[in-house]
């Protein structure tokens, strides 16, 4: 057993040393009755080319975009990862360490941290990041946990342009507290929060206002106004951004958020289906000690030479046990290595330029498809790199039909998401995809969509 | 050593990227200057060559298992297999977007299938989630499925879930974020359950008790059953914090001793790398009475029959076949028998996470149990316990407890510093730092809570007897240096690229970014 | 140690002038703690009961409850041992004081320890 040394000889060595004379008697406190008496009935062994063989027979079996162009993002989103961040974090010294509990032998961790936390207050325009929460939704979950106690208050007010996961799991992580807490969804109007009725909803016992910019549907939320909404009463702003579009557009620090939060993955991760992706919190000082998760803070050694290490751990379940800011201990350490090593990688000018393309291609694919007749953007607002265009039937038909079979992956549905959606202002019924673009998609890809929807529609009414 | 910014000049950069392909706009033409940031943030700007030493100098600053002996306790740092890594980073397993149609991601939906699968059979129980991505994300989880099943029978009056004093700190950190009020529970100098404080604490308000098995003491509780006869009478059930099982796989399946939900560790007990903090995997497996209320969404399959039935899904299946015929032949030796699916369990907790969890964790641990099969995994609960048992022979007299090194232990013993305390002043930290200089990881220092002066030592089933003898041999020079050269050890390590470091004078003064 | 502090249990002193009581942490409790890396006070005006929680005590590895010996209403609070916590190692039963409490219920000191009986505890508490 490739995994296992011990040869025959040393076992029985070692059961001489320990003083018993068979494996069995070291599970003697197990008791009998319950101890098996036979194998788990699991599938038989495989060796390495076995394995390999069946892993890969059914990684053929997913179409995944390397086999096809895609316009999926919806929060996770396909970017180029340069080849350095694979091979630097790939490194084992990093990958298979532990938490960094003993800070002389993970300077390696502690400072890829470090810099990690630096560079995120840098996209943020905050003062404090942590080492990464668990994805976007749960980070979102624990800011407005960490609002309920920086305030005591317990409203929680949230728009509903928030990805509806993300939604979800704030509802679920709520529903149980010890203290009620009441939750508000704010209506969206014209594909951003509604603000009239924000201002409505907010008042002296509102904990915190959650938005998200650009939106669920890519929109750039009016961020001065929910700013300034908020504040009125002593709320806190709660911003989910994505990070890959701070370099272009202002930072939450800047519109005065108190929590900045989202997801990393498109920081040099993979998709993946999903997940490990990496969760991110950004907030101000005055909140740090409310705050989840790890923290690395500067420090010197006995000789005075600079270190790192994990600081201000009483805030933690280790520590504080039930009165710990969050339950978190694992969290994706190893993805924010990478996305320290992706935007180091890509520095100041290349993530601009990731975003600028982003943004660039994503506004020529929206302007050509509004040519085509029968489809339209759904709103008619400013967006990074998602938007969400009307279809003259249902959008899963189109994605099925005329896309995936012609090897395109197409939208994401919005409907069964945004139900209220699906009647139009002038009373028709239709239905909505959300499509996304990145620096991966090319001209020609987008010239193919449009060309293969264009037909169904033509063929369709012909 | 410099930071990554300490080496930045203005207009270098590390990547090209390619020109637009499609007309270019002017910014403020299709974004408002009213949302466009005023300046870049200020990343470093280096060339490639500068980054790669950087990181890899910053590497070299790093152990992890691949370079030396890392008996973290608890932690179950074993050897993470290098074709795990390589499998999990086929292109066609993570060049997949979570929104995919169900047709185009039936390999990766049978990976996760066939891991609850194998889950279910080590566990005993009856239904899992994979959804959570940590162990405490498990713990959260789990609780709240018991929540919800107490509330769908009107017993919402258990509000109290009961813990050893020698429990991790997440659990009463977990029980609380669900709305449980955490109640002590005393354990004994082994660790076990003090059975009068159990029942004098166990009443109609008693939701659940969580257990670690084996203990965090490393022994198995020896009134486990009793325990769980107690609770399970009481009508409260049974919770096991899952990051002990490499002492059990193949041995016992925790629903025989009446576990009623239970997470695993894949980042422990399944091999997967801890990434210096994460990524995890949680999840979690329960009896059938609460797999209703397990978190969205769960895997199912059902049935592929050539697209001869008559159900609603058959369009999904004839697309299938079509998908994997313009393939050619993919893989002969796996017939498509099965259509998996997402379905939401009928009276859900909801949504505990963006997705569907940790997938490509999940992968991994896949292979690994696909690997070791049946035998190779109760082997490794065996040698995982010999080689603590090895341990703990070699070192008891040397570094003795009142309780955990009088007897035999499971895959985990706990020694004490307090002999080295008292003789010389020399503390555990200190015997930590200094195993740094004999070339280990140190093990987990002061917990359980309940142990003074703890080392917890978990030298898992991939150590060699040569590794463990060297460690015994540093633990024994350790030992007589603290009575010989107490200060030796104080000042340790003196070999690492920094010596200690002053962790108050870092909290105090916090510096939590790099200022220019 | 003075004649005239009363302790509680969980290592508070409260030294009573008149209805006043200025209550700080024991030198054994500082020392156990080690260095101080932060410490959460009330604002005056909060109202105290006895034996419960008044603000927290945190060193690099622990965090302790401060409970207050005594039942009444903050009316000042030592700000300058928050922003220079040595004073609390260095000085706890002087400069190292933490809030002062108009005391409400003076029937309260027969729940504290005279020194005598402190100095016991301390004793038993160190093993």
């Amino acid at each position: 057993m490739p995994y296992i040394p011990h040869t025959s000889r040393d076992e029985q060595e070692m059961l001489k040393s320990i003083g018993v004379s068979s494996i069995d008697e070291l599970f003697q406190s197990i008791p009998a009755s319950v101890r098996l008496n036979e194998p788990l009935k699991l599938p038989a062994p495989l060796s390495e080319i076995e394995i390999t063989n069946y892993l890969r027979a059914l990684a053929e079996r997913n179409t995944g975009l390397h086999k096809m162009p895609g316009f999926l993002g919806g929060g996770c989103y396909n970017h180029y990862i340069p080849a350095v961040v694979d091979h630097l974090s790939g490194r084992s010294e990093f990958y298979t360490s532990y938490t960094p509990y003993q800070p002389e032998i993970s300077q390696g961790n502690l400072q890829a941290f470090f810099e990690f936390q630096t560079m995120m207050c840098e996209l943020t325009g905050l003062e404090v990041s942590n080492v990464s929460l668990y994805d976007g939704a749960t980070a979102t979950a624990e800011a407005v946990l960490m609002a309920l106690a920086v305030t005591g208050k317990n409203k929680v007010v949230i728009s509903r342009t928030i990805h509806p996961e993300y939604r979800a799991v704030i509802s679920t992580y709520l529903a149980d507290l010890s203290k009620p807490i009441t939750l508000t969804e704010i209506a969206l109007k014209d594909g951003i929060t509604d603000t009239a009725l924000l201002e409505k909803a907010v008042d002296n016992d509102t904990a915190c206002v959650v938005f998200q910019t650009p939106n669920f549907f890519g929109i750039l939320e009016p961020v001065d106004d929910i700013s300034r909404i908020a504040h009125k009463t002593g709320a806190l702003l709660i911003s989910v951004v994505n990070p890959i579009s701070l370099a272009l557009l202002k930072p939450p620090g800047e519109y005065g958020a108190d929590i900045a939060v989202g997801e990393a993955q498109a920081l040099g991760n993979r998709m993946s289906f999903g997940g490990p992706h990496l969760g991110f919190m950004v907030t101000k000082k005055e909140f740090v000690r409310k705050m989840p998760g790890r923290i690395v803070g500067q420090a010197v050694d006995t000789d005075g030479k600079r270190g790192f290490v994990l600081t201000l751990s009483t805030r933690e379940q280790h520590i504080r046990r039930a009165k710990a800011t969050s339950n978190i201990c694992s969290n994706e350490a190893l993805l924010a290595t990478r996305a320290t090593i992706y935007l180091a990688a890509l520095g100041k000018q290349g993530l601009m330029q990731v975003a600028n393309l982003c943004l660039q291609k994503a506004h020529y694919f929206a302007g050509e498809i509004a040519k085509i007749k029968g489809y339209k953007l759904l709103f008619n607002q400013p967006f990074f790199n998602e938007f969400a265009v009307q279809c003259p039937e249902s959008p899963a038909e189109v994605n099925k039909t005329k896309l995936l079979a012609n090897k395109i992956i197409g939208g994401l549905e919005v409907n069964p998401f945004y139900p209220e959606l699906r009647n139009l202002p002038d009373g028709k019924v239709g239905g909505a995809m959300l499509l996304t673009v990145t620096e991966m998609n090319t001209k020609q890809e987008m010239d193919k969509f449009i060309d293969r929807i264009k037909q169904w529609f033509f063929r369709y009414r012909v | 050593m410099k930071l990554i910014f300490e080496q930045s000049q203005p207009g270098r950069s590390a990547c090209a990227l390619p020109k637009p392909d499609v007309p270019e706009a002017p910014l403020d033409k299709l974004v408002p200057a009213q949302y466009l940031r005023q300046s870049p943030p200020g990343l470093p700007e280096v060339d490639e060559l500068t980054l790669v030493r950087h990181y890899t100098e910053l590497s070299r600053r790093n152990v992890g298992v691949d370079n030396v002996f890392y008996p973290l306790g608890s932690c179950t740092m074993k050897y993470n297999p290098k074709i795990n890594e390589t499998l999990a980073g086929l292109s066609g397993l993570n060049e997949i977007h979570p929104y995919q149609p169900e047709e185009t991601v039936q390999g990766i939906l049978q990976i996760i299938y066939e891991l609850g699968e194998c889950l279910k059979e080590i566990s005993g129980l009856d239904a899992v989630s994979m959804a959570p991505a940590a162990g405490a994300h498990g713990e959260f989880t789990g609780i709240k499925t018991i929540k919800a099943f107490h509330k769908a029978n009107h017993q919402e009056q258990r509000i109290q879930v009961l813990i050893p004093d020698s429990a991790h700190g997440t659990n009463p950190a977990s029980v609380a974020f669900c709305g449980y009020e955490p109640v002590e529970i005393k354990s004994d100098a082994c660790g076990n359950v003090d059975l009068a404080d159990l029942k004098s604490k166990l009443n109609d308000r008693t939701a659940a008790i969580m257990l670690t098995i084996p203990n965090t003491l490393g022994l198995f509780d020896e009134h486990m059953l009793k325990i769980a006869e107690m609770v399970h009478q009481s009508g409260a059930l049974v919770y096991m914090d899952g990051a002990n099982l490499n002492a059990l796989m193949g041995i016992v399946k925790p629903a025989d001793l009446g576990v009623d939900v239970l997470h695993f560790n894949l980042h422990k007990t399944f091999a997967t790398p801890h990434g210096g903090g994460g990524p995890g995997a949680g999840p979690i497996a329960v009896t059938t009475k609460l797999a209703p209320f397990l978190p969205v969404p769960v895997i199912t399959r059902e049935p592929l029959k050539d697209g001869k039935s008559g159900d609603t899904s058959v369009l999904k299946k004839q697309h299938l076949y079509s998908l994997s015929r313009q393939k050619g032949d993919t893989s002969s030796i796996l017939k498509m028998e099965h259509f998996y699916t997402f379905c939401c369990p009928d009276q859900s907790i909801g949504r505990i996470k963006g997705f569907y969890g940790n997938i490509n964790v999940l992968v991994k641990a896949y292979i690994y149990i696909r690997m070791l099969g049946a035998e190779g995994l109760k082997k490794a609960s065996q040698m995982a316990v010999l080689n603590a048992n090895y341990i703990l022979s070699q070192l008891k007299e040397y570094y003795p407890s009142t309780c955990s090194t009088q007897r035999l232990c499971m895959h985990e013993c706990v020694l004490s510093g307090v002999k080295q305390m008292k003789e010389s002043g020399v503390k555990t930290l200190d015997i930590a730092k200094r195993l740094i200089d004999y070339g280990f990881h140190p093990p987990t220092i002061y917990f359980p809570l309940i142990v003074h002066e703890a080392l917890m030592i978990e030298p898992t089933e991939t150590e060699s007897k040569e590794t463990l003898d060297g460690f015994i041999e540093a633990m024994k020079q350790i030992a007589k240096e603290s009575k010989d050269n107490p200060q030796l050890v104080k000042s340790a390590p003196q070999t690492t690229v920094v010596k200690r470091l002053d962790e108050v004078k870092a909290a105090r003064e916090l510096v939590l970014r790099y200022q220019p | 140690m003075s004649d005239s502090l009363y302790y509680s249990q969980t290592h508070e002193w409260a030294r009573v002038s008149r209805d006043v009581a200025t209550i700080g942490i024991t030198d054994f409790a500082a020392q156990q703690l080690s260095d101080l890396i932060h410490l959460e006070l009330p604002k005056p005006k909060t109202q105290l009961k006895q034996n419960e929680p008044l603000g927290e005590v945190e060193s690099v590895k622990t965090v302790s409850d401060i409970n207050s010996p005594l039942s009444g209403e903050v009316i000042e609070r030592n700000d300058s041992v928050l922003t220079d916590l040595n004073k609390v190692n260095a000085d706890p039963f002087g400069a190292g004081w933490m809030v002062k409490v108009k005391v409400a219920n003076p029937a309260e000191l027969k729940n504290l320890l005279t020194e005598a009986a402190y100095k016991k505890l301390c004793e038993t508490d160190a093993h």
